[in-house]
């Protein structure tokens, strides 16, 4: 899959939202969107205003009648297309999600061990199937038996194969996704139709989209301001027979459509369909639309420092030599013990030793017997055919075993040791024979640009916290470098959840990544949890997001997207409420001119006569909505400057520059519909 | 001119200096402090034990709500009765008749609800025992009972998160024997010393120079006078209100009233911010208020020393002003002054005749009673502005990319439901009031009723829309004042009003303080750089603009029809 298209539209979307548009015009559909569904009873107004009018003139010309319900039928079209367009890209979006999702044939294991070919659409909960090299996995399980190495790149993009095995944190496997080596048995978890990517694709497309909190609480603050302007409009006829002036129901039908929030109003369910569909884009599926809304107001992120914060492992910095020890000895020595070793730090003594001396060879010797790290002696190292033995492994284990054969540890040594701890380095004691020859530095390496990532995080006014296994001391020294806010080390399932039980019970909402099933209990606590694709079922099942990349500084752009969310329908709003101002100026001075020409002085745009003003002004509140389509799809941006300066921000371009660009707008229009009217 | 300029700048000054300390006082009474007022305590303890209260009992906000509404039905009842049947009762030297079941209906609505809407004259429409124990009796309770509230409001947000508001009952009778009494008092014989009456015998009789011979209406106005202004009631004791020489004898009484009407609405603002630790807020919302005030105190000045352009069209030369209308004594200056704050604050009393203003003034009167948030009523004022407040929290907050939250309460559907409610229901009374007149004006103008509604307007025309619009924007912000010129003691007026002024009052207290206590019930978020501040600028800003907005999108096509449409034919 493409990781995102950054085409905001293409020719297929934009023919079927046209198709749709007019499909949603069904009252039925309508009815969802108080707003604009009174704009409809409006244009059914004018409809029949402009037979009436064919053959009387009480009401206005035929002319000026059909074109206010033209305008007004576009109105709701521009709004229709808008949500309609919206569901196309989040459909688009979710086609090619679904092409890995394609009808697959699976070997279903049955109860006596034998196989059997069936479609992939047939696998049930807690059916077992088995997938061989080259097989595309038929839907999304668990891996109950064997190991696999996998391509998931129809998943992620990411081309390098993983590694999927039973047990542990790594055991789930992605429908679509394709086994390169050996064989695997999965358990499927979840019924056909049922997997998240099926629940995704159904709220992007709309079927099962149900309304934010703060999506409801701002239609009821817009329903009750189109409540007041029905207030406005209604009152307005006894009034204009008081002052003698007949009103047509053109007018009055134009300045309440004018009146009511449309643009916001149009634009709202495009922009909630639009965040979600961004965060589909960033390779995240949410399980709901609120938990996108809900990561913008996170106040707490708890991020694992290995692969979010430094990258993945480890390495080897330096060697220091013991007092005595020849440093290219020790060099090489320590390479010898590393030879075998496939950790990551292991490799990285070799290439550390590589890059300081350059010209070094050591052969492997023969008879040689490589000791593993275990749990128990806490080191691995070599013992070659011809009676020497190298360890090496944590300050403790190696000063144990020094002291279990009577060698007394330099004061050197116990320096640097200290001197590494530190600076949040770990060090490597290496003994020869037992003794003590020196220390490797390995040092974790911080991201890149991860700490200006973290002020960001800071300025929005979400701390930042590490989760780290390492003790404290090591913790503090990175949690320092990196600039997080707070740390958590030596750190225990339980810690996590406890660290986000207490600041939950201090009113904060939490969000945190994780991808073990020990993870799953603080998945479910935290306010927002975002499972790794990767991760186990227990932990895809407690978090509200999955993170198809695995990426852990994902809930860094999460936070934005919810943020987002929020400031384009606040923007949208303030510049829908601003633009009314205009309109004000446009509608009423024409209202009620002939009646009472005195009223030219509120006329300050200088429009030519009542009807083209009335027209210009529902022109611009119709074609303002398709003008702000790419912006209600591509989010407002946010900008971590504080609240106070990003409200400062906001309100200058969509407050003032709400009130202002309508008078512009209306004025152009004006000069080209006066010419007609 | 220069002097009188600086006559209302002292006496705006001399508002502060007395209001600020006031709200320090008040925020220390109501949290239960040490204060020298203290002394009063075994009366208030008397008090509870007749009534059977127990003061430290805490009530949530439904049971406030429940309080209020209970005693002043009560109220309603009460005085309903006695206005109807003044005439067979004591203190009525004149022999003042009884008052008609509707007009009887709207005084004690109109009384209860702390606006003194007068469609009857005080000479010659009540007796001394209705002025007394119904006019003045509910001129203390209505303003207490506003103070009460507001203060059960502050309480919501004292706490982090709390279920209990305080006491209705304590904060009721604090309200009265702590601030509304004491101040009254020295305020009345202040009043009294500078020749207002106070006096139980009925009309007196003088001879004029030319051998007329004139009877004087008097009584114990002094005390009433001045709780009209501090409770910002506004119901005079006599017809001409605060323009009659002896209810306003001098340009210092006129100071005096002036300043009695403003300082317990601005003390409240102070109080809320030293009572909830925030200072700040308080200040901002001052702020705000106190811009608003004199974005429309500057223009009103501006239209009324201008003059009338009509007058000057004849090649007269207007020095002082336009002076229609307006007390030679107090002068145009003092007169506009007047009528800005007596509008922004809902006390309703007039120095000068409202309808004699030039057009645009009427225009900032009738913002001013729309917006009814600049300081406004006795202790509504502040439950005004907080849901202009919450709906520029959600908008602001939004804007800034974080759920909504007042105060670190998140702000969700349920109390937006309630401000949209409570910010429909003034355009709603106000238009549809002023529709339906408008609407029997023109479509049944000779119905044969009590009084035929073409026998309403003195000037129709867009003066007469605007006396419409004025009485009804009056009777829904509580203040009281009238454009008079409207014929308004008939059943059409007189019913329509009321049920106006009925929700007018409740709906903006009972919303307000339903949010405030569910607000205060929810878990508190602390600040983070991420929190929107309400306490800057910026979003003083916002709100001001949300007021401003509000207000215009709601009434611009009825003002465009009543005093601009005036102001454009006049200027032409």
């Amino acid at each position: 899959m493409e990781k995102s298209s950054t085409k905001l539209l293409n020719s297929a979307m934009v023919s079927i939202a046209i198709k749709q548009s007019f499909v949603k015009l069904n009252p039925l559909t309508m009815l969802k969107n108080p707003v604009m569904f009174t704009v409809e009873i409006g244009t059914l107004i004018m409809a029949g205003v402009s037979v009436y009018s064919i053959n009387n003139s009480s009401e206005g010309s035929f002319a000026y009648n059909f074109s206010v319900f033209l305008v007004l039928l576009l109105t709701l079209l521009f709004a229709n297309f808008a949500e309609a367009i919206a569901e196309a890209r989040g459909k688009a979006q979710a086609d090619s999600l679904r092409k890995t999702r394609e009808e697959t044939p699976a070997l279903l294991l049955l109860a006596d061990g034998t196989t059997k070919t069936i479609s992939s659409n047939d696998l049930q909960k807690d059916d077992v199937f088995v997938c061989k090299a080259g097989d595309l996995i038929p839907t999304d399980g668990e891996i109950i038996e064997g190991i696999a190495t996998i391509d998931e790149s129809a998943i992620t993009g990411e081309s390098a194969p993983v590694i999927r095995e039973a047990g542990g944190d790594k055991s789930s496997v992605t429908g679509g996704t394709k086994v390169l080596s050996d064989e695997i048995k999965v358990k499927v978890t979840a019924q056909p139709g049922e997997s998240f990517l099926d629940k995704m694709i159904a709220l992007v497309e709309g079927a099962s989209r149900q309304k934010t909190p703060n999506e409801i609480a701002l239609t009821i603050l817009l329903a009750s301001f189109t409540l007041i302007f029905i207030i406005v409009c209604v009152t307005l006829k006894p009034f204009a027979t008081y002052a003698q002036t007949p009103i047509t129901i053109a007018s009055l039908i134009a300045l309440f459509v004018c009146l009511i929030p449309t643009t916001i109003g149009g634009l709202l369910s495009a922009i909630g369909i639009a965040g979600m569909d961004r965060a589909l884009r960033a390779n995240v599926i949410t399980k709901s639309g609120k938990a996108v809304e809900t990561a913008g107001d996170i106040d707490v992120l708890l991020l694992d420092k290995t692969g979010t914060i430094t990258i993945g492992n480890r390495k080897a910095t330096a060697f220091y030599p013991n007092d005595g020890v020849d440093k290219s000895e020790f060099v090489k020595l320590s390479y010898l013990a590393s030879l075998a070793d496939q950790t990551p730090e292991g490799k990285s003594i070799l290439e550390l030793a590589h890059q300081e001396y350059p010209n070094l060879i050591v052969a492997q010797p023969e008879n040689a017997v490589f000791i593993a790290f275990t749990a128990e002696t806490r080191s691995s190292g070599i013992d070659t055919g011809d009676g020497l033995s190298i360890r090496k492994g944590s300050f403790d284990a190696m000063k144990f075993f020094a002291q279990q054969h009577g060698h007394e540890l330099s004061s050197n040594l116990i320096v640097q040791v200290k001197k590494i701890a530190e600076n949040g380095g770990t060090p490597l004691v290496v003994n020869k024979n037992h003794q003590p020859i020196g220390v490797i530095e390995l040092q974790d390496i911080i991201k890149p640009g991860i700490s200006e990532r973290f002020e960001r995080l800071r300025k929005m006014g979400v701390k930042t916290v590490m989760v780290t296994g390492d003790n404290p001391l090591t913790a503090k020294y990175i949690a320092e470098k990196a600039g997080v806010d707070d740390f958590i080390a030596e750190a225990k399932p339980e810690d996590k959840m406890n660290y986000i039980k207490a600041e939950q019970q201090a009113g904060k909402l939490v969000a945190m990544m994780g991808d073990g099933t020990n993870d799953a209990p603080a998945l479910a606590q935290a306010d927002v949890g975002v499972a790794m694709n990767s991760g186990t079922q227990a932990a895809k099942e407690a978090g509200n997001m999955v993170d198809l990349d695995n990426d852990p500084t994902k809930l860094i752009e999460i936070v934005e997207i919810g943020k987002q969310l929020l400031i384009t329908r606040g923007t949208l709003t303030t510049f829908s409420i601003a633009n009314d101002v205009a309109k004000y100026f446009a509608i009423v001075p024409a209202l009620f001119i002939a009646a009472i020409p005195a009223l030219q002085g509120l006329n300050i745009m200088g429009l030519k006569s009542p009807e083209s003003a009335i027209l210009s002004a529902v022109v611009f509140n119709a074609i303002i909505i398709p003008l702000l389509i790419p912006l209600a799809l591509k989010g407002v941006a946010y900008k971590p400057i504080g609240a106070s300066a990003l409200l400062r921000r906001n309100l200058l371009i969509y407050g003032i520059g709400g009130v202002i660009a309508p008078f512009i707008g209306i004025k152009l229009i004006d000069l080209c519909i006066g010419l007609f009217f | 001119m220069q002097t009188e300029l600086l006559g209302i700048i002292a006496t705006f000054a001399l508002t502060l200096v007395i209001a600020i300390p006031l709200g320090n006082y008040l925020a220390k009474v109501f949290a239960g402090k040490r204060v020298w007022t203290n002394i009063f305590s075994p009366l208030e303890n008397l008090i509870y034990k007749i009534a059977g209260v127990n003061p430290n009992e805490q009530m949530d906000w439904k049971q406030h709500l429940k309080a209020m509404l209970t005693i002043n039905t009560l109220w309603l009842i009460y005085g309903f009765f006695v206005l109807m049947y003044q005439d067979r009762l004591p203190l009525n030297p004149d022999g003042n008749a009884g008052m008609s079941p509707h007009l009887a209906l709207n005084t004690i609505i109109s009384f209860v609800v702390n606006c003194n809407l007068q469609h009857y004259s005080g000479e010659s429409g009540v007796s001394y025992l209705t002025q007394q124990f119904i006019v003045m009796f509910l001129q203390f309770v209505s303003a207490a009972t506003g103070i009460a509230i507001a203060i059960s409001f502050f309480k919501a947000f004292k706490e982090k998160t709390t279920n209990k508001l305080g006491n209705f009952w304590q904060h009721f009778t604090l309200a009265i024997t702590r601030v509304l009494l004491p101040l009254s008092i020295v305020i009345a014989l202040v009043l009294a010393f500078n020749g207002v009456p106070a006096s139980y015998e009925g009309k007196d009789q003088l001879t004029s120079l030319q051998g007329d011979s004139i009877s004087v209406s008097r009584g114990p106005a002094a005390a009433m006078v001045a709780i009209k202004h501090l409770g910002t009631n506004g119901g005079g004791w006599f017809g001409a209100n605060s323009a009659h020489p002896l209810e306003n004898p001098s340009y210092f009484t006129n100071m005096v009233e002036a300043i009695s009407q403003m300082i317990i609405p601005i003390a409240m603002v102070i109080a809320f911010g030293i009572f909830i630790g925030r200072r700040k807020l308080a200040w901002t919302i001052f702020g705000v208020m106190t811009i608003g005030f004199l974005l429309l105190l500057v223009p009103t000045l501006q239209s009324e020393l201008g003059g009338n352009p009509k007058i000057a069209q004849l090649g007269i030369t207007q020095v002082s002003g336009a002076m229609e209308g307006k007390e030679v004594r107090f002068g145009p200056t003092a007169t506009a002054y007047w009528s800005t704050i007596t509008t922004v604050v809902s006390t309703g009393s007039v120095n000068g005749m409202h309808d004699s203003t030039m057009p645009l003034t009427g225009l900032y009167q009738l913002l001013a009673m729309m917006i009814n948030a600049f300081y406004g009523g006795c202790g509504v004022g502040l439950l005004n502005y907080f849901v202009y407040l919450i709906i520029a929290v959600f908008i602001a907050g939004l804007m800034v990319g974080r759920t909504p939250e007042f105060l670190g309460h998140k702000l969700e559907a349920r109390e937006v439901k309630i401000a949209a409610l409570v910010t429909l229901i003034s355009p709603f009374l106000i238009m549809c009031g002023t529709a339906l007149a408008s609407y029997t004006f023109t479509q049944h103008g000779n119905a044969a009723w009590d009084t035929t509604p073409s026998a309403w307007l003195n000037n129709p025309n867009f003066h007469g829309f605007s006396e419409m619009l004025y009485e009804v924007t009056s009777s829904n912000a509580n203040n009281g004042s009238g454009f008079e010129g409207l014929g308004d003691n008939n059943m059409f007026w007189n019913i329509l009003t009321a049920i106006i002024l009925l929700f007018g009052r409740f709906i903006p207290i009972i919303g307000p303080l339903a949010i405030a206590g569910l607000l205060a019930k929810k878990k508190y978020i602390p600040e983070s750089a991420g929190t929107l501040k309400i306490d800057t600028k910026t979003f003083a800003l916002m709100t001001f603009a949300i007021i401003l907005v509000l207000n215009a999108l709601s009434y611009f096509p009825a003002l465009a029809l009543g005093p601009i449409a005036e102001y454009f034919t006049m200027i032409k």
